[in-house]
């Protein structure tokens, strides 16, 4: 009975942590894969979003995308498209989309997504090389998403 | 002071890696003797790629240039220690290397051609199988642990007495289907970064990913010395090495998934010269 009650205790948490959010699981994507409410169900902060774009063990943005008002951070790749000026040609939305699942806009891209746990071959644990244990967490929290894109909406030219 | 004076090393240090790029137009030759292909035409079964490079085109000129004289290149300290192993009698039948084979030098086309179909044992071996077939079933010997360092120190002598010519993996016959297995492999997407081989050495090679410069990830200068690890690095270890970066779940070496993969991926580089021991990044 104890048992019973405490998975109805973690039901009812969970439940309540979505409530203002949306769960990896539950992303609503648009047509042209975009997502229009915000994943952690508060707005963004640029300032963060900038420190996700860099740090290897987060975004790592720029180990793929060349990012012109990320200079003084070394070694940006060649990989994906640059990201200057995307926050004039794209809308929150689109951005928010790409981030959390890229391949709801761009079928077949080499990009991660990463708001997303489920449906990979062979998913490991971290960087182990062992298999994962339970379920995946996602590359990047929603709130951390939201900052990502914060941050790219300011890039304007 | 000291400090600062640090800091301003490692910001040169950083800034001269960054500049310094990999002369792609360079040709290798080793000991001004040995005229290795670094570039060809990629072999028929090759459908999305054109041109075949050697990784070495890739590195900086530096590390290119520490592969061109084996004095210079650390890998070569570990073919000596093999030559040693070589000559060694071990195991109960009182063999060594040598009282079959006679000198290293006899094994020269060997690395060219692996992996491949072996009939007696009906299976594919990689030369690392091979070397342990010999010791466990001619010497009486105990088996090397595969991608271990007595291993890796063999292969990379049997590798350099083959440096120069041509790799022809063949991928018909009894060996297709596991060439067509470790082609499914090369394409399938693993791990929650969701990448396959092709991803980043077939659609990207040339693309800088963060600091490291992609190759085409072709294998016929392994075992490889690594300036990152600063030792010899087994094929299939380094396939571990980057599916293990992709956040999925690797497969061990030597395992059935492995040798396929490793004999596709050698075929890829059907065209390019024999490397091993190799020097890279």
């Amino acid at each position: 009975m104890k048992r019973v009650i405490g998975a109805s205790v973690a039901i009812a948490i969970a439940t309540v942590g979505f409530a203002e959010g949306v769960g990896t699981d539950d992303v609503v994507y648009g047509e042209y894969g975009e997502v229009e409410v915000s994943l952690s169900g508060q707005p963004g902060n640029a300032e963060a979003g900038l420190e996700i774009m860099v740090a290897r063990g987060k975004g790592n943005c720029i180990a793929c995308h060349q990012v012109t008002a990320l200079d003084e951070y070394p070694f940006h790749g060649e990989v994906g498209p640059s990201l200057d000026g995307i926050g004039a040609y794209r809308t929150a939305e689109e951005l928010r989309g790409i981030v959390a699942n890229p391949k709801m806009t761009y079928e077949g891209t080499i990009m991660p997504a990463f708001y997303r746990i489920s449906g990979f071959t062979r998913p490991g644990n971290g960087f182990t090389g062992k298999a994962a244990e339970g379920a995946l967490s996602p590359l990047l929290t929603a709130q951390e998403i939201e900052d990502v894109v914060a941050y790219l909406q300011t890039l304007k030219d | 002071m000291k400090s600062v004076i640090r800091g301003g090393v490692a910001a040169i240090a950083v800034f001269t890696a960054y500049a310094a790029q990999a002369d792609e137009e360079a040709n290798l030759v080793v000991n001004e003797e040995i005229e290795i292909t670094v570039r060809t035409d990629a072999p028929a079964h090759l459908e999305n790629l054109r041109t075949i490079y050697s990784g070495w085109v890739f590195r900086s000129d530096e590390t290119q240039s520490l592969q061109m004289d084996d004095f210079e290149n650390p890998g070569m300290i570990f073919v000596d220690e093999a030559i040693e192993a070589w000559n060694t009698v071990e195991g109960s039948a009182g063999e060594s290397c040598a009282s079959c084979h006679g000198a290293p030098e006899e094994m020269a086309g060997v690395r060219a051609v692996y992996p491949k179909w072996n009939e007696e044992a009906e299976e594919v071996r990689t030369v690392a199988m091979q070397v342990n077939g010999c010791r466990t079933e001619r010497m009486g010997a105990e088996a090397w642990k595969y991608d271990g360092g007595d291993m890796l120190n063999m292969e990379a002598l049997i590798a350099s007495v083959s440096r120069g010519m041509t790799v022809n993996v063949a991928i018909d016959g009894p060996a297709q289907s596991m060439w067509e297995m470790g082609r499914d492999l090369y394409y399938t997407r693993t791990g929650q970064l969701d990448l396959s081989c092709a991803n980043c050495h077939e659609d990207n090679y040339g693309n800088n990913i963060r600091a490291d410069h992609l190759s085409q990830g072709h294998i016929n200068g392994f075992p490889t010395y690594r300036l990152k690890n600063a030792k010899l690095n087994g094929v299939q270890s380094r396939f571990r090495g980057c599916v293990r970066d992709t956040r999925a779940e690797t497969y061990g070496v030597g395992v059935e998934e492995m040798i396929a993969l490793e004999l596709y991926v050698a075929s890829r580089g059907n065209g390019l010269s024999v490397e091993g021991p190799a020097v890279r990044n």
